[in-house]
């Protein structure tokens, strides 16, 4: 066994029996007949069932005598000399979205977008994606988006409102609200605008604020901007409360150097090592090495705590043990070098306070560079709130809104909406009828980023282009396109962006190749380097020490890694159906309470436990008396008086069918609990909860199915593994040895040992070789030419979920909705468990691992001896494959699968019955049956119809494309010429995938050589031979959470041997 | 009734123990039909012999013809003026040795050296740039001229009749006899065993021998019981026949919008498929051509000139006047005929509308396939799936496009196994390919049989 013992949910480990019996049902269905003693006592006698029968007989032989349909094939009238129909085309670009910063490649079918992939050349984002950017591409064809202009809410057109706008403009004073803004030409516009309109401000408003980290760094270093950090230089990363690798500034750059700093093997075992202190559960929190908790009006303390241990070498005086070690053994690792500090509070004060850490400890230069610095966030807190006190003065002529939603995610939405009621130009360029585009004048919708032209500079002298990979679909306009015909520039900003960058980049050649790669970056590392710190450490400190630690609850507000801070993200479904990592709920946001308070407050699992769906409501109350009710999801790892909820939900019905909060979904706006304290935004509150009488449905989807406490996720610590880095390959040995040879063989001398208990016997790829022939009767399967094989490295996972969204975007893979989800009809082909181990009364003792799971790909797969049609078989790569016109939809091979991979299509998800939208009586149509929706499907995937059942290919149609490319070539195959859409996506580099049988390939070597130490494979002992195998988890801690604290036995041998 | 054997696809029931052919059931042909068999096989054989002539000859020198229609026709005529000039006689005209070789290799190259004629010529044609065909050998282009230099305007005089219509005639007459014969013989049974029934009982009659009681045939129990069985068996066939085939359409053949023929097209002026359906070789679509594709010729092709050759007929057997669907192209590309340019908008856009074709052959949603894997890869000529394509005026869906269909191709089709070198990696194939242990490897051994090849 592996150190310790996981459990998936609190269910799972106190282990009532109702878990059991819950996944004992793979189908939590009642099934559709009457099942009662007696034939003619029941609802549906027989004589029923003879007219179904009759009926459905009847039926299939009217539609089968129909005729066929004419069909059209329709050509291009004039074909564009660049597609081919059938070949994607793919162009570099840039996802921008306010602050948020990722170089991208579309991918382009008959000239319309259908994925997004990471940008490799970019040396900011490494071809990494989130969750967010793979979803991105669904919101294009959102069909919440603004069709047309629109003034006083009608139908407009652009010149009445040119007209109309200009006149208002001339000679007031205004304000154009923007979010933070990374594209330089842009800018360039801007400024002619203003400088046309001298009344008008410019005033940068961020949903989630970064603006005391702004206005630190001002104090600090003379400059209003963020550094880059090298997470991959460091050696020690300490994170107060900044959720760095699922929201905080820019995810996707810091999982990439992060978990390039976290690639360890048995030869090269060293990593850095991550201290985290949190009041809530992220998944930052569950990567890191050290985390203790604290209250999120603590951070400022345990900043200073950190400074002084650092500075003085002072030992922290913390109520928490766990926390004081924390900050002293960080404290320790950070003078050694190569340390960084980060810090997710908006408190200028202990920003300046982690800045003057960071400059202690030598960062400055190394790992935080001052020379290169980030544009991500600019906005201001300060100047958002004088706009709006001026507004409300009633003496603000103009608003021009654009990229922002103040009505919604302001602190004060109304306040915010009722000082724009007294503003007489209000324009949005919001792209949807948003909560604040209702309440503006005129809208004139600017186009989604991939119809448009456009640039940004996420940092410093690091450049990125922006073309579109569709022409506009709507009558929208570009946002700078419309500033420039109010100031009569006489140009369009197509033709303005191309020669600003022609001008730039001296000559069309350049511009070509720029737009050719999508990013301009100088050859060489990044420039690096340190400003002199200059802030006020002993003020920050004061100002903090001044500040009283909160008491009973606090709330704090946060963002899901999949929805963010809302926007148009709330109406994703793919984004919204992809589960938290942590809680692992879809569609709705909730109030994440620790086990200890649930059960203080009542709501603990005994009465309304994890397994049910129907959870306890909480009226919640904040400091500025805003009061919700939401429903109560207890999160192991929370601080015992912390509460959070998730922003980006309960949005207006305007903003799309999918994000429309109601009394069944979407949650509650949580902007509200947040507050201004005269310099900036905070966005933790003391707040009362109260559990109520009522319950509410939260679709979670980890207690769908079941290991059965099966060992399933191997984990070591750092130092374990230094000392014995054959230690899981001795365990894997002990349970698949017995098989290495056969016994009559063994008499013969051949055979080296028989039977278990061998300390010294070591799983290699010889031993798994006669595992796999030995322990089976069946004859062996030659595996000629490729043998696919994906490796996941759980060390380097962080749970962020592209993979997620990457595989529904890539294989069509439907969305169920909230009340299907909850019935565990989701059909992801890939999820991400979750597994807690520790105390759970106790946070700081809770340690989380991410495990994704898919197909495995079984050589000698249970699914497929049990399919009455041969519909799910093997092939001669080593690939499960799926045969959907041959599914007759029996189920058998899901309740046989040990992964719970296989996902069943209970309705007619996607519109491809040809019956017609069946989904619902009223005639209404799931958003994914329109046509515009349906332009997101890729053409080379089956859409799935009802009553098929359905699971990860590898990406067949990749692996095939890929394949073919070569033979027409007439070349072999080049590892890693073909990624899956989930490695492809996945932003930590997790998931190597390629061809067993090339000896040179990449999946190759880590099974046989480079992670020989780490590799396993899940439920390997059940001999389903699995195609992929995982690496273990590594954590560079001292501390094993051991069962014994739970005082429980391992119940793999209690329960099953 | 009318037997074609190059349609037939006998399946020989066979039984296989892991790759050992244990036994199988031969067919036996009957003897009346082997007459049929020696006519067939002596007509093959001389088609092959023909065929194989024709090769000979066709190696021996380039087809100046073919290669004129091939390659230039779209933009030449030999003796009119078109995109590029009449080439009749235009040899004489131009500067002699390599330059006409050049100017066909790579005429770009050529005018931006800055050679005069080149420019000349070049600007003389409305800077519109000739064609580069490197891949002319300059035996070739020699070819080429010598067949222009040689052309004569078509005269009127019809072609020879069609000599293989009388032998077809023939074959058919032969089979009704056979199928004559067969129900007299039949007949004559019946009627000779209802003699031998009614005589035997007449004999019975006479020496009081008592006869069985004569049950009518409607109540016999046997008669019934064979009846119901062979109904239920043909009605079962039927059903399962009839179930499979839906939503199949072989030999589909449906009028489409504008009469366009591959006869004359493909098959009389011998235009390369790949010239329009220029994605076979790149995409999983062959790509049905935009408007802008026939209008590369059709700019100069303004009438149909070979009614005496070729009269078009649609299927109906309504004759079809070529010049009125040139003309009808002509309003889909959005062409002034009279002007000689295309109509624009106020952007200069072409108005030009797509042509709605009737798609002929459809694949259910769930089946992928990859025209590039067969062209380009698998060297598979148009022709085996698509018929003779160069013979249809209309086309009609030629293969059942089942999958028994396909896979029995897979089954049998060899791999390009030694030339391909992506295959160099199934090492074991190689060796026994070496060994002689075996002689070729099909699409099936490397997986071609399996679902997700077709189905994903």
């Amino acid at each position: 066994m592996s150190q310790k013992q996981y459990w998936s949910d609190l269910q799972d480990l106190s282990n009532i029996n109702n878990k059991v019996e819950v996944a004992n049902d793979e189908f939590k269905e009642e099934l559709p007949f009457d099942l009662s003693d007696s034939v003619f006592g029941a609802n549906t006698p027989r004589r029923d069932f003879l007219k179904f029968l009759g009926f459905s007989t009847l039926a299939a032989t009217i539609v089968s005598s129909c005729e066929m349909p004419v069909r059209k094939a329709i050509p291009y009238a004039i074909k564009p000399e660049d597609i081919t129909p059938g070949v994607p085309n793919y162009y570099a670009s840039t996802f921008v979205d306010g602050g948020e910063y990722c170089a991208i490649v579309i991918k382009t079918r008959e000239g319309r977008p259908i994925k997004v992939e990471g940008n490799e050349l970019s040396s900011i984002t490494k071809g990494g994606t989130s969750a967010r950017v793979q979803a991105s591409v669904l919101s294009l064809y959102d069909k919440a988006r603004l069709r047309h202009p629109m003034a006083d809410g009608k139908e407009a057109t652009f010149e009445a409102i040119d007209r109309l706008v200009k006149e208002g403009l001339a000679g007031k004073t205004g304000y154009l609200v923007t979010a933070s803004m990374m594209s330089p030409s842009t800018m360039e516009v801007v400024t002619q605008f203003l400088a046309k309109f001298p009344g008008v401000k410019h005033v940068v408003y961020d949903a989630i604020s970064y603006s005391g980290m702004l206005d630190a760094n001002l104090a600090s270093y003379g400059k209003r901007t963020l550094p880059t950090y090298h997470f991959d230089k460091a050696k020690t990363i300490v994170s107060l409360d900044a959720d760095f690798l699922g929201t905080w500034l820019s995810p996707v750059e810091f999982s990439k150097g992060y978990s390039a700093g976290r690639k360890v093997s048995a030869k090269n075992p060293v990593m850095s090592k991550h201290y985290h202190v949190e009041g809530m559960q992220t998944i930052t929190g569950a990567a890191a090495d050290e985390r203790a908790i604290c209250r999120p009006s603590e951070v400022g303390a345990v900043a200073a705590a950190l400074y002084a241990a650092v500075a003085n070498g002072t030992a922290p005086s913390f109520a928490s043990a766990k926390l004081n070690k924390v900050i002293t053994d960080a404290a320790a690792d950070l003078k050694k070098g190569n340390g960084m500090v980060v810090c997710g509070s908006n408190d200028m004060n202990v920003q300046v306070v982690v800045n003057a850490i960071n400059d202690k400890i030598g960062a400055n230069g190394t790992t935080v560079n001052w020379v290169t610095t980030s544009n991500y966030k600019q906005g201001s807190d300060k100047a958002v709130a004088e706009m709006v006190a001026a507004m409300e003065t009633g003496q603000v002529g103009a608003v021009l809104m654009h990229g922002v939603n103040p009505c919604y995610d302001y602190l004060d939405g109304k306040k915010f909406a009722a000082a724009l009621a007294k503003v007489p130009l209000t324009v949005s360029f919001a792209e949807r009828l948003d909560e604040t585009a209702q309440k503006c004048k005129y809208i004139i919708p600017d186009h989604h980023y991939l119809e448009s032209w456009g640039d940004a500079e996420p940092k410093n002298n690091y450049y990125s282009l922006q073309q579109p990979g569709i022409a506009p679909m709507f009558k929208t306009r570009a946002f700078q396109d419309s500033l420039m015909v109010w100031m009569d520039a006489g140009q369009t900003y197509g033709d303005y962006w191309k020669l600003y960058w022609n001008t730039r980049l001296s000559g069309q050649a350049n511009f070509d190749q720029a737009l050719q790669d999508g990013v301009i970056e100088a050859e060489g590392p990044m420039p690096n380097g340190a400003l002199a710190f200059a802030g006020n450490v002993g003020g920050a400190l004061a100002a903090i020490q001044e500040k009283k630690a909160g008491s009973g609850v606090e709330l704090v507000v946060y963002q899901k890694v999949g929805i963010g801070y809302g926007g148009a993200w709330s109406n994703n479904p793919w984004l919204l159906e992809m589960p938290d990592p942590i809680t692992r709920a879809t569609w709705d946001n909730y109030l994440c309470v620790s086990p200890k308070r649930a059960k203080e407050m009542g709501a603990e699992i005994t009465t309304f436990n994890e397994v049910d769906y129907h959870k306890h409501v909480a009226k919640i109350t904040g400091a500025n008396g805003y009061s919700i009710t939401l429903p109560i999801v207890v999160v192991p790892g929370m601080h015992n008086d912390v509460v959070a909820v998730a922003t980006g939900f309960g949005r207006d019905k305007n903003v799309g069918r999918a994000a429309a909060s109601d009394a069944t979904k979407g949650g509650k706006n949580a902007y509200p609990f947040t507050s201004f304290n005269g310099t900036n935004v905070e966005y933790s509150t003391t707040a009362k909860v109260e559990k109520t009488a009522d319950t509410y449905e939260v679709a979670i989807t980890q207690t769908h199915s079941s290991y059965e406490h099966r060992p399933v996720v191997h984990e070591f610590t750092l130092e374990k593994f230094k000392e014995d880095p054959k230690e899981l390959q001795k365990e894997r040995g002990h349970e698949i040895g017995h098989y290495s040879s056969l016994a009559w063989e063994e008499k013969e001398g051949k055979g080296e040992h028989h039977g278990g208990g061998h300390e010294e016997h070591l799983a290699t790829p010889e031993m798994e070789e006669g595992f796999r022939d030995n322990g089976t009767l069946y004859d062996k399967v030659p595996y000629e030419g490729i043998k696919w094989g994906m490796s996941i490295d759980l060390n380097s996972c962080t749970g962020c979920g592209a993979c997620v969204v990457g595989c529904m975007a890539e294989n069509n893979v439907s969305v169920v909705g909230k009340y299907h989800v909850l019935r565990s009809h989701e059909m992801h082909w890939i999820r991400i468990d979750r597994y807690f181990a520790g105390d759970p009364d106790n946070g700081d003792t809770i340690q989380t691992v991410f495990q994704p799971m898919l197909c495995q790909h079984c050589d000698n797969a249970p699914c497929e001896n049990v399919c009455p049609v041969s519909a799910t078989n093997h092939s001669s790569e080593g690939l499960n494959q799926m045969a959907y016109n041959r599914c007759i939809g029996t189920k058998y091979c899901a309740n046989n699968c040990p992964y719970k991979v296989r996902h069943f299509n209970w309705m007619d998800w996607n519109g491809a019955d040809c019956f017609g939208d069946n989904i619902y009586e009223d005639g209404r149509r799931d958003d994914i049956n329109d046509d515009l929706t349906r332009m997101v499907l890729n053409p080379d995937v089956t859409v799935r119809s009802r009553g098929v059942m359905e699971k990860c290919s590898f990406c067949v149609q990749r692996l095939q494309d890929a394949k073919l490319s070569a033979k027409k070539a007439g070349r072999p195959m080049r590892d890693g010429e073909v990624r899956t859409a989930c490695q492809q996506a996945c932003p930590t580099d997790a998931i190597t995938f390629g061809n067993m049988n090339d000896k040179e390939s990449a999946i190759r070597k880590i099974r046989h050589e480079e992670q020989q130490e780490r590799t396993f494979y899940v439920l390997e002992h059940i001999h389903v031979l699995p195609n992929i195998n995982y690496l273990s988890k590594i954590r560079n801690t001292s501390e094993v959470v051991a069962n014994d604290e739970t005082g429980k036995k391992d119940l793999m041998y209690t329960d099953h041997i | 009734m009318c037997i074609n054997f190059a349609d037939c696809v006998v399946v020989l029931p066979r039984f296989y123990i892991k790759e050992k052919l244990i036994f199988s059931i031969f067919i036996p042909v009957p003897e009346s039909l082997k007459p049929m068999f020696r006519i067939c096989f002596r007509s093959v054989l001389s088609i092959f012999v023909v065929l194989l002539l024709c090769n000979v000859q066709a190696k021996a020198a380039p087809d100046g013809k073919a290669l004129f229609m091939s390659n230039c026709a779209s933009c030449h005529n030999p003796i009119k003026e078109s995109t590029g000039p009449a080439l009749q006689g235009i040899r004489a005209s131009l500067p002699g040795g390599d330059w006409v070789y050049k100017w066909v290799h790579n005429s770009g190259a050529l005018i931006a050296s800055g050679d005069a004629e080149a420019v000349r010529v070049f600007n003389k044609y409305n800077k519109t740039q000739m064609t580069a065909f490197p891949s002319l050998s300059t035996e070739e282009i020699d070819a080429i001229f010598k067949y222009v230099d040689e052309y004569k305007a078509p005269s009127a005089a019809p072609a020879g009749a069609t000599a293989g219509a009388g032998a077809q005639g023939a074959t058919e007459s032969n089979s009704w006899l056979y199928t004559i014969i067969t129900l007299s013989l039949v007949l004559l049974v019946i009627i000779l065993w209802r003699a031998n029934t009614s005589l035997r009982r007449a004999a019975n009659e006479k020496d009081d021998v008592p006869n069985e009681k004569e049950i009518p045939l409607h109540r016999s129990k046997l008669v019934i019981a064979t009846t119901a069985i062979l109904l239920f068996i043909f009605a079962g066939y039927w059903l399962v026949n009839g179930a499979i085939n839906e939503g199949r359409q072989q030999n589909y053949q449906p009028l489409q919008p504008l009469y366009y023929s591959h006869k004359v097209h493909a098959g009389i002026n011998q235009i390369n498929c790949l010239y329009c359906h220029a994605a076979a070789e790149k995409s999983r679509q062959a790509m049905i051509p935009s408007t802008n594709v026939c209008m590369n010729c059709h700019k100069q092709i303004k009438e149909y000139t070979g009614e005496a050759d070729h009269q078009l007929v649609t299927a109906e057997g309504k004759k079809v006047n070529g010049t009125e669907q040139i003309q009808l192209l002509y309003k889909y590309a959005g062409w002034d005929p009279e002007k000689k340019e295309y109509n624009r908008d106020a952007n200069g856009n072409i108005l030009a509308t797509p042509i709605q074709w009737v798609k002929i052959h459809n694949l259910p949603d769930h089946v992928y396939f990859n025209h590039s894997q067969h062209v380009k890869v698998g060297k598979v000529q148009c022709q085996q799936c698509h018929g003779n394509i160069e013979e249809m005026d209309e086309v009609y869906q030629f293969a059942p496009l089942s999958m028994g269909w396909c896979i029995n191709c897979h089954r049998q089709t060899e791999v390009q196994f030694t030339s391909n070198n992506y295959y160099s990696i199934f090492t074991r194939y190689h060796e026994e390919l070496k060994s002689g242990a075996r002689t070729k490897v099909t699409e099936a051994e490397l997986g071609g049989m399996e679902c997700q090849k077709c189905h994903y």
